[in-house]
């Protein structure tokens, strides 16, 4: 492999040769703009993709919450989008509810987060900040890319089929998802829902490797493992996780597919279903979940991790100051990465599995608060005594820090199996993780668009812009989800279509969480508009906003070193040599706050 | 349309004045002579006072929720475990509370401290070892205490049920719940879910119920027998969906059926008597206050949850396997109304695992009674068991009819 990559460098580096003498390269627009093998491209693709993605989420999202703050009644808004077929008069439909639920779920892990998250970044900053002409394979890089979209394409289309789209959940428990005549989106749309996750599996495995590959092989000169920014180490963690968990998710559906398909009994066993008997014996339910969150679990990591290293970048550069304990923020991410694989059973304590695996997954559970703490700790050291400059992407990443936090404890309470009897699948766990994975993930999303944007287009974004769509979405985002704790410990179950049953036999609570869906709703209403904002800023200034300067942060890193116009092979001459670690801000004995990672050590300076 | 129309405008306006508003700005930032890379003093101190002011106003929010809905916003535990439960919680719920301040007031009020200030450089610190190792150990001393306690109660919360524990099966489907007593003996019948029939929707495990299961299966009015006959009946024309769905239907009860006769051959009659005193409820759950239950959990069809939330209990239900929880009710509803000063108030068992478009209807009644009403209840039941509502729907045909006709059915079948 080393060879092979070595070649490919080489060769790259004859291309960039070429590129310098002849000024432009000839490319024809296919080439360039549709199968693109260059990294920039496929990563500018990918996130294209998935703000579209993440677009369609929160629409659904915004119906769900519709019917959740004002059950029953009717609305012009869902009879636009849902029609007659699923809104009949405008009020939604129970099994569409669920629908929605799903896909959006669906959407917002694997396509927004997992797909135009690490898609995006990785595609885009391995090369670049390790001095790189390109990924190990332009061409799998390609094919990575076109597939996710395949896959987009199938999960939205199954939106339109008339049996509606899958409805057991993003988790698709059979055998509520292995059964047409239980739900009937388990029929097509939980078809098509199997297809598209396999093809969006082999995706993303094939751009891991891509990635694995990449950072081991083709670092630049002097680029050390230990001088590689924090970005690179937690998008190189999160491929290797994404390679060993990815998989078995690819064998839980193909399972299912059988279970579905070929009459198979993984995961059925004496069931009467629609008055009909079935003569499966033996599978077990229960199967399924060890094999899903054997993913499920790293998949949290694999979309927390590369916010978590955008974040660290971004929250070093603009306090001027290295980023505190780098060694420790390196061990913090193997150890997180670590322990995100043997800690998948603290999702099934109430599945009854034996209680005593409980204990032990209780134990590896809150171990992974120990490393979480670390980076905390780090982060806010960080910017203690800094310079902060307070750019949208550093707000984006200090809100990071924020909702790390906030998510981030009440995971203890759910971990511990004892409490989380009392508040399994309750508002208290959706709660939870929309702040700790979704908003996290997503803050370090808009963070690393924020400040990558002069790199992906060359052009500069808003500011003012960028604070407002800031200050909309921290407060439209604590304001959906905070109160969602308190409805989770008034006892009510996620996925319900109307807490109107509640009246039934405690009017109290109904009144309570009458109140709070409807400020949650109107919050989710204001976030989702601010989000308008961004939209706005991010397509007019692809097209209008002023010429990005060549290194408009003042950051270390070897992507700052590279031409404002993009060209295949990201340096004319040469590729740069690393003399140092990537964090050099403010370094005493030197006139400039910054030195990049290019500059050699001047005479009897140490390196860190 | 109409408002849909001016709606379309609206936006088309509000894009093309936004717009206008950013060129403009662009325009003066371009005669200052400043570009969009540099954040002004002016930017950064309002966005730094804006952090302060966000994060007081994060807080006033949390304590006006806390105070208005409550520590736990269910009340208190009406379960002997239950009480420790809510004891921990709000352990660790002082712990991670007094963390989020802590952490969050350092966030916000060095993001508004440190700001840039003209002349004042930054201070190189990459790193330090003892505070490195002082926020790896503090945590994790911390996590110590959570992880002992939680198990400690974890471990008594899932322990073996006593043996002297009142036996209650839930059984589960879409969308109810049916509980079933161990009547007399405290043992609870067994079951298969092939003996399932409209008079047995348990399915039960007796010689008798194997009988009328098989009888069924046979002679119903979808049973092999009728479907054979349809299939093979040449003045029927029958549409190829249809008679594939036949095909398939017939296949799969002839599987069914020999699995039948194998029960019926090993099944063994002493066992009937714990089926037959089980007594069976609908709608509403009655407990005993101060008993300890072991629930036995099932489900029919797909999987479901039987979340008690004022107990603090909840464990799935499993298709093809048995679930099991035990608890102790300490609070009478009578009890708990007068606390809650509601006298509508129910305890109630409700569905916690999606399973289908109404799942969210899918609930139970749970009632409390002080020892003395519950053995009134109890008694009145106890004319009701089992048996007795067996042969009173009167199975449609004798069993003992069907048994000699077996031998030459399985030859059908077997066709």
């Amino acid at each position: 492999m080393a060879a092979v990559a070595h070649e490919a460098h080489g060769h790259h580096d004859a291309h960039g040769h070429h590129d310098h003498d002849h000024g432009h390269h000839e490319e024809s627009f296919v080439s360039k703009y549709i199968f693109s093998q260059d990294h920039k491209m496929i990563g500018k693709q990918f996130l294209m993709t998935a703000v579209f993605m993440g677009l369609v989420a929160m629409l659904l999202s915004i119906l769900f919450r519709i019917q959740l703050a004002w059950p029953g009644e009717s609305s012009s808004f869902l009879s636009f989008f849902l029609g007659e077929e699923w809104a009949p008069g405008g009020v939604l439909k129970e099994d569409m509810y669920l629908g929605l639920v799903t896909i959006h779920g669906t959407i917002m892990v694997f396509f927004l987060l997992t797909g135009g998250l690490s898609g995006t970044f990785s595609n885009l900053l391995i090369p670049l900040q390790l001095g790189a002409r390109d990924m190990a394979s332009g061409f799998l890089n390609m094919l990575s890319y076109w597939m996710f979209l395949l896959s987009s394409v199938l999960m939205l289309s199954s939106l339109f089929i008339e049996t509606g789209p899958a409805m057991a959940g993003w988790t698709v428990y059979p055998p509520l998802s292995a059964l047409p005549q239980a739900v009937s989106g388990s029929g097509m749309g939980m078809t098509l829902w199997l297809f598209s996750m396999a093809i969006f599996i082999a995706s993303s495995l094939i751009g891991s490797l891509n990635y694995i590959v990449t950072v081991l092989n083709l670092r630049t000169k002097g680029m050390k493992m230990t001088r590689m920014p924090l970005t690179i180490w937690a998008f190189f963690v999160t491929a290797i996780l994404g390679v060993l968990s990815f998989p078995v998710l690819l064998s839980a559906a193909l399972l299912l597919i059988m279970d579905r398909l070929a009459g198979t009994s993984f995961y059925l066993s004496d069931i009467i279903v629609g008055g009909e008997m079935l003569t499966n014996h033996g599978g077990s339910p229960i199967l399924f979940q060890h094999l899903f969150w054997f993913l499920g679990h790293p998949e949290v990591y694999i979309v927390l991790l590369p916010a978590l290293g955008l974040s660290s970048e971004i929250i070093s550069t603009n306090s001027r100051k290295p980023i505190f304990g780098y060694r420790a923020m390196i061990g913090s991410i193997l150890a997180i990465g670590f322990l995100s694989f043997i800690v998948w059973g603290h999702h099934m304590f109430v599945t009854g599995m034996n209680p005593f695996l409980g204990s032990v997954f209780v134990f590896t559970t809150l171990l992974i608060a120990i490393p979480s703490a670390v980076k905390v700790f780090n982060y806010i050291t960080t910017i203690w005594k800094g310079s902060l400059v307070l750019t949208p992407a550093m707000l984006f990443a200090l809100g990071l820090v924020s909702t790390f936090i906030t998510g981030g404890v009440t995971g203890i309470i759910l971990a511990d199996s004892a409490l989380d009897i009392a508040i399994h699948d309750t508002y208290f766990v959706v709660a939870h993780f929309h702040i700790v994975m979704g908003m996290s993930a997503v803050f370090g999303m808009f963070g690393g668009v924020y400040h990558w944007f002069p790199k992906m287009y060359g052009k500069m974004m808003n500011l003012r812009l960028g604070y407002a769509h800031f200050w909309i979405t921290i407060v439209g985002a604590y304001g959906v989800f905070f109160p969602m704790h308190f409805v989770g410990l008034a006892g009510a179950p996620r996925r319900y279509y109307d807490y109107s049953v509640y009246g039934e036999f405690d009017v109290d609570s109904l009144n309570m969480m009458m109140d709070l869906n409807q400020i949650i709703t109107v919050f989710a209403i204001i976030a989702a508009l601010g989000q308008l904002l961004f939209l706005f800023n991010f397509f007019y200034s692809i097209y209008r906003g002023p010429k990005a300067p060549q290194n408009p942060w003042n950051g270390n890193t070897l992507e700052w070193t590279t031409p404002v116009e993009h060209m295949h092979g990201n340096w004319p001459g040469e590729l740069p040599t690393v003399h140092r670690w990537p964090y050099d801000y403010s370094k005493p004995g030197s006139d400039v706050d910054f030195i990049p990672q290019t500059v050699p050590l001047a005479e009897g300076e140490e390196e860190h | 349309m109409g408002s849909k129309l001016i709606f379309l405008i609206v936006i088309v306006l509000g894009v093309i004045a936004l717009a206008q508003l950013v060129r403009v700005y662009e325009l003066s930032s371009k005669l200052r002579n400043r570009g969009e890379h540099e954040v002004t003093n002016r930017d950064n101190n309002l966005n730094g006072r804006m952090m302060v002011l966000f994060m007081l106003l994060f807080y006033a929010g949390f304590i006006w929720l806390m105070l208005t809905y409550g520590w736990t916003g269910r009340g208190d535990a009406a379960s002997v475990h239950g009480k420790e439960t809510d004891w921990l919680l709000d352990i660790n719920f002082i712990i991670i509370i007094a963390v989020f301040f802590f952490t969050n007031t350092l966030l916000f009020v060095f993001s508004y401290k440190y700001i840039r200030k003209p002349g004042v450089k930054a201070f190189y610190y990459p790193h330090n070892n003892k505070l490195e190792m002082l926020w790896t150990v503090v945590p994790a001393c911390v996590l110590a205490v959570i992880i002992i306690l939680g198990l400690k109660s974890w471990n008594e919360v899932t322990d073996n049920a006593k043996d002297e524990s009142i036996r209650v099966e839930l059984f589960s489907k879409q969308f109810d719940w049916t509980a079933r007593y161990a009547g007399d003996d405290n043992k609870l019948g067994r079951f298969d879910y092939k003996l399932t029939l409209d008079n047995n929707e348990l399915a039960l495990l007796t010689a008798t119920t194997i009988d009328s299961a098989i009888h069924a299966m046979e002679f119903g009015p979808t049973g092999i027998k009728t479907l054979i006959s349809k299939l093979n009946d040449r003045t029927i024309m029958l549409v190829p969906e249809d008679k594939e769905k036949m095909e398939n239907d017939l296949s799969r009860k002839e599987r069914l059926i020999r699995l039948l006769y194998q029960m019926r051959e090993r099944h063994d009659g002493k066992v009937d008597a714990q089926a037959w005193d089980d007594i069976i409820q609908k709608d509403t759950l009655f407990l005993c206050v101060n008993k300890e239950y072991e629930f036995n959990f099932r489900s029919k069809d797909v999987l479901h949850s039987a979340f008690f939330p004022h107990f603090r209990a909840q464990m799935n239900t499993v298709p093809g396997m048995t679930t099991r929880f035990k608890f102790i009710p300490d609070v009478t509803s009578a009890e708990m109304r007068k606390r809650k000063n509601n006298d509508k108030f129910n305890y109630v068992l409700m569905c916690n695992k999606i399973c289908g478009g109404a799942h969210y209807k899918m609930k139970m009644m749970v009632v409390v009674l002080s020892e003395s009403e519950y053995k009134a209840w109890m008694t009145n039941k106890k004319k009701q068991t089992f048996k007795d509502a067996y042969f009173a729907t009167a199975a449609p045909a004798a069993p003992a009819e069907a048994a000699p006709m077996a031998g030459d059915t399985l030859s059908v079948a077997k066709k």
